[in-house]
């Protein structure tokens, strides 16, 4: 989706706030958040793709001003109640429906190294053969989706150049949505600075994104 | 779009939180000893530490550090780092004519393997926004400024790759252990908004 999310190349968000040696928590609440998102996901198995689309769907004015963990806490309520875990009663109530059976957590704390260990999962290996190679030039495909897109608007419909083959991956843009894995090759493509931003941009400079077999065709 | 219906509950994020872990709690889904021992993990298992010592190690071994180039995955497991989705972790090394920036301008994706989570300005508008359009204006920023004929490349972290940035090791280093190393090698210095300490520079910066 064309949303406020998609922000490489905009302007006038203000100077970078840089706080140096800040904590990874700046209240207890922010990492009771992240907790619970992972103790939640073995119930939801909802996938990295969804929480992402889901946290794009807050409204603009929420997604620029609201705390960063504030964000993760309303996409996990949205999550949560996709996958039927809790209900609007319950969380209006903060109590447990009449009748709610009483489960048994899934993490618990000899599981914690589970949780730790996961090594990342959207790689797939099923040896479908690269459409490209290193050197090759490509164009990122002009689309506009409603839904869940990782090609970024300020690449697309630019020319680039394959920097490397990443091998096979889940595709974010159907998976987001149900629609399946579509696994495919992830290429990290240069584009030059000047052929995303003009001519004032440095002549040796390059942004370099990882995008799917479906984001590209040959230049 | 968004079908939140958050007027019934506390606008407090913190009491908001609280209301929904004992409700989650007393249906059973979570172990509150669960959540203290994520938290811990968050806070102290990982971190930028865990990069500063990959980094420090390969500028003490060049093969290492050619294996750390070539397939970080098993260079980190050779020194026992694993897990936080480290499996598709790419390095990325400064030289006297190549400095990288990393990014996610579609969201907040980091290297949590190597330098745990990110910090506000990461994951905040002014960066994402900037970062791939100006990332000379960025450095200046975070004070550091490179000769103009320098290549700047910017890594949009747009798919299931993360990466860690190998900052250039500081002159008048030599001879150091690897601990000292470490200590010259600032988060920042792995995103690519710093460069490395100078030995002797007060640490100014974050404590990495």
């Amino acid at each position: 989706m064309n949303g406020i999310h998609d922000m490489g190349g905009m302007h006038g968000l203000g100077p970078i706030e840089i706080e140096p040696d800040g904590p990874v928590f700046h209240a207890p609440w922010e990492g009771r958040v992240m907790a619970l998102g992972d103790s939640m996901g073995p119930w939801g198995n909802w996938t990295v793709d969804r929480f992402r689309h889901l946290r794009e769907t807050i409204a603009p004015a929420d997604y620029l001003t609201k705390p960063y963990y504030e964000q993760w806490l309303m996409t996990f309520l949205r999550l949560f109640r996709e996958a039927g875990l809790v209900s609007e009663a319950e969380l209006a109530s903060g109590r447990p429906e009449a009748g709610a059976p009483k489960q048994q957590p899934k993490i618990r704390v000899e599981d914690i190294a589970r949780v730790a260990g996961r090594e990342g999962t959207a790689r797939r290996e099923d040896g479908k053969p690269p459409r490209f190679q290193p050197g090759d030039a490509v164009v990122a495909r002009i689309i506009s989706p409603t839904g869940h897109t990782r090609l970024p608007r300020y690449a697309r419909g630019k020319r680039g150049v394959i920097d490397r083959d990443h091998g096979v991956f889940v595709f974010a843009d159907t998976n987001a949505h149900g629609r399946g894995e579509t696994p495919q090759h992830v290429y990290s493509v240069r584009f030059a600075a000047r052929e995303l931003w003009g001519a004032t941009a440095a002549p040796r400079d390059g942004v370099y994104l990882d995008l799917w077999n479906d984001h590209l065709e040959p230049s | 779009m968004s079908n939140d219906h958050t007027h019934d509950q506390p606008s407090d994020p913190a009491l908001q939180v609280k209301a929904l872990e004992s409700l989650l709690v007393e249906k059973g889904y979570v172990d509150p000893a669960a959540l203290d021992a994520l938290v811990d993990a968050y806070e102290n298992k990982i971190g930028p530490h865990v990069g500063a010592r990959v980094v420090a190690h390969a500028w003490l071994d060049p093969d290492f550090k050619r294996a750390l180039l070539t397939d970080a995955k098993s260079a980190l497991a050779g020194l026992g780092i694993t897990g936080w989705r480290s499996a598709n972790l790419i390095a990325l090394e400064n030289t006297p004519g190549v400095h990288n920036l990393v990014v996610c301008t579609l969201c907040s994706c980091y290297p949590w393997s190597v330098l745990g989570l990110p910090p506000t300005w990461y994951k905040s508008a002014p960066f994402r926004s900037r970062a791939v359009i100006d990332p000379r204006g960025v450095l200046g920023e975070f004070g550091v400024e490179l000769p103009e004929d320098m290549e700047i490349r910017v890594w949009d972290s747009t798919a299931e790759l993360r990466y860690l940035v190998v900052p250039q090791r500081p002159p008048g280093s030599e001879g150091l252990s690897e601990d000292d190393l470490a200590a010259l090698v600032s988060r920042d210095s792995m995103i690519g908004t710093g460069l490395a300490r100078a030995p002797g520079a007060a640490q100014e910066e974050d404590p990495a």
